[in-house]
């Protein structure tokens, strides 16, 4: 489905911008005493677009400040600096009951169904928290909704009795895919919604996120730190480091011809299922630790693990994120020299 | 058996021999079978992977092999024979004190989270001693002498001076560079590694499977890798050991596992990741239902309940584990060469 919509309305797709992130950042302040004043630079100055209908993968190691990035986008982080415009309007800006109304569109999947559903309610009761915030006053039309969308996850409306315990670990998400569901949002940001489940689960998730966003059309932001199930679900991928996006483009282009060398070194570092492949594979090792977020190096960040890269241009000049080609853009100064 | 039965010359006694381990757990709602009748071997200086998903038993197994299992279960039956010939005893039949000495000692055990495994108020240098100390193969100054280069085996920068450092101004994967140097300081013969990548971004994995992979090649030392990953597993193990329900359902090399996996089990898990390279499909081959209930097991084949091929025998008789060929095993009545058969036969 999803290349079908690439190649029939691309041209459509691209001119439909749904949300837009514009240098971006989210600093949090540490600790008293010692630490006072620094910052841990989270998200440091991002910009991107997510387009109408489309699932933006959003990949990196931990602390790279994905998830961060993705809880700035749906407003359940104050950002520090930047902005986020959602169908052009900004909502940095927006306060109060129309920034409560734009939140209806965008929902959120988390990655743990077991710490983030109330263990007190049933799931009916979840599901229908949000229609009851947004003013869905009858039980019946709230008791509808829920039964919809439960069966639109693959869940017996028979069980909204039933407590989350009840439930094994790919129901529960699916129980907090059907209450992301229930407000009919437009936009959905997944931090990593499968990582916490069995892998022959992990499919069964996958492909109902899959069908939901073919059904309704929605548009997904997808956080993971697996490179798999990214390239799987996803049009186009951002790779992020150290608060930062260092590459983004369509899947197929940043899969098969990275121009980043970390994305490359990421991809080198996944094994192969193919053992004919995994024979010729050689990974690239990063030399030390990713650098802490508070004290980030200067220049291009990743230039102290960074296996090509030349002085002092890389030490000093931070790298833009320049188009390399059909929008497919990379933060390097040597972009595809690995 | 599968291997080593060969008829000419003499034939080695593997390092490891597993025979018909049941390990249960007496809970108050019922006995849970953990593990259900599991054989396998491992020979000295090999890598094989234990794979399977929650409930399946590898760690339980892994655990059994080193008596620790935890509270409500025990092992009911069967043998755990370990050792070099000459010297190979039953660890089921062991007293505390012979096991006590043989963990750490020749059979050595890292965890998943290195974090609750090591002591955060000692130097970690301290602790890679401690290790060396409870055991008498290297004792004192001897122990003392061998810190460092231990330290330095397993790639940690600046060993001398890290020897002095807390395990908090350790990275995770250095860490779990520190839980292998511990493992190892007494030149076990095996080391079972549980799931020791899963807390580790895919550039430390990569460090570490290339970690142990060397070491295991340099020292001589058998690995038992117990994983929920099958990439793991194609990079660093020899041999693999497919679990589900307690019980082995699929057990080869692991180039024949991958290539050419016999349970439906193990054909449907390789379609339901998805991959980075080679064609991408449209939708990934998800697999119904839900992992086991150990309390609460099918009939026949644990699998038919979710199996796509099965035929009416899974449902009442289960099957045995099988040889294919002298190397690959497979519990299932329709092995996939035969299923897969049988489809294209009823198409044409």
């Amino acid at each position: 489905m999803r290349v079908v919509q690439r190649t029939a309305t691309g041209a459509a797709i691209r001119e439909t911008v749904l949300v837009q992130v514009r240098d971006l950042s989210k600093h949090f302040p540490i600790g008293g005493g010692f630490f006072s004043g620094q910052t841990v630079r989270a998200v440091d100055g991002v910009s991107f677009e997510i387009r109408t209908g489309e699932t933006l993968g959003l990949v990196g190691e931990s602390g790279c400040g994905k998830s961060t990035l993705g809880r700035l986008l749906v407003q359940l982080l104050p950002v520090t600096t930047g902005h986020v415009f959602f169908r052009g309007i900004d909502l940095v800006t927006l306060k109060g009951e129309r920034l409560r109304r734009m939140r209806q569109e965008m929902q959120m999947i988390f990655q743990d169904p077991y710490a983030s559903l109330n263990p007190r309610m049933t799931v009916g009761e979840i599901i229908a928290e949000p229609l009851r915030n947004f003013g869905v006053t009858r039980e019946l039309d709230r008791r509808r909704r829920v039964g919809e969308v439960m069966r639109l996850c693959g869940l017996s409306p028979a069980f909204s009795n039933r407590y989350p315990h009840e439930f094994s670990g790919g129901q529960r998400q699916r129980v907090g895919i059907a209450r992301a569901l229930a407000l009919n949002p437009s936009f959905i940001v997944a931090d990593e919604p499968i990582s916490a489940l069995d892998t022959s689960i992990q499919a069964q998730i996958v492909n109902l996120l899959d069908e939901l966003q073919d059904r309704f059309r929605l548009t997904y932001l997808f956080i993971a730190h697996d490179l798999s199930v990214i390239r799987h679900i996803s049009d186009r991928v951002a790779v992020m480091y150290l608060g930062k996006i260092v590459e983004i483009g369509d899947s197929d282009a940043v899969y098969q011809r990275p121009q980043h060398p970390y994305t490359k070194a990421l991809l080198s570092s996944i094994p192969s299922l193919d053992p004919d492949i995994e024979a010729g594979r050689r990974p690239i090792l990063l030399k030390g630790e990713i650098p802490s977020p508070v004290n980030p190096p200067a220049g291009c960040r990743f230039h102290t693990r960074c296996p090509i890269a030349q002085f002092p241009a890389c030490a000093e000049q931070e790298p833009p994120l320049d188009d390399v080609g059909d929008g497919h853009l990379a933060a390097c100064h040597l972009p595809g020299k690995l | 058996m599968p291997r080593g039965a060969a008829s000419e010359g003499v034939v080695l006694a593997p390092l490891l021999q597993v025979e018909d381990l049941r390990t249960y757990f007496f809970t108050s709602t019922g006995v849970v079978k953990a593990v259900d009748g599991v054989s396998f071997e491992v020979d000295a200086g090999e890598i094989v992977g234990i794979v399977g998903e929650s409930g399946s038993g590898k760690s339980i197994t892994a655990l059994s092999i080193l008596r620790l299992v935890p509270h409500p279960g025990r092992i009911v039956s069967g043998r755990i024979l370990f050792g070099r010939e000459g010297e190979r005893g039953d660890v089921v039949e062991m007293s505390e004190a012979e096991v006590r000495e043989l963990r750490g000692s020749d059979i050595a055990m890292i965890f998943q989270d290195p974090m609750k495994s090591l002591n955060p108020v000692t130097r970690v240098g301290y602790q890679v001693r401690e290790a060396m100390a409870a055991h008498r193969r290297f004792t004192g100054r001897t122990a003392l002498g061998r810190v460092v280069p231990m330290l330095e085996k397993v790639r940690i920068a600046a060993a001398r001076e890290r020897a002095d450092d807390f395990q908090h101004q350790f990275s995770g994967g250095m860490r779990q560079r520190l839980m292998i140097a511990m493992g190892l300081s007494n030149e076990p013969s095996l080391l079972i590694a549980d799931e020791p990548t899963v807390a580790l971004d895919v550039t430390v994995q990569a460090q570490i499977i290339e970690l142990l992979r060397d070491l295991s090649s340099e020292l001589g030392t058998a690995i038992v890798l117990i994983t929920h990953n099958l990439a793991v597993v194609a990079s660093l193990c020899t041999r693999v050991i497919v679990m589900y329900a307690g019980r082995i359902v699929e057990e080869g090399r692991t180039r024949e596992i991958l290539k050419s996996p016999q349970h439906p089990y193990t054909w449907s898990l390789l379609r339901a990741i998805p991959r980075v390279d080679g064609p991408q499909p449209a939708q990934l081959t998800s697999i119904g239902g839900m992992p086991p209930d150990l309390g609460d097991l099918p009939s026949g084949c644990k699998f038919h309940p979710r199996c796509r091929f099965r035929v009416d025998r899974c449902r009442n008789e289960e099957p045995p584990l099988a040889a294919l060929d002298a190397a690959h095993l497979a519990r299932c009545w329709v092995p996939m060469d035969v299923a897969l058969g049988r489809q294209e036969g009823d198409q044409g």
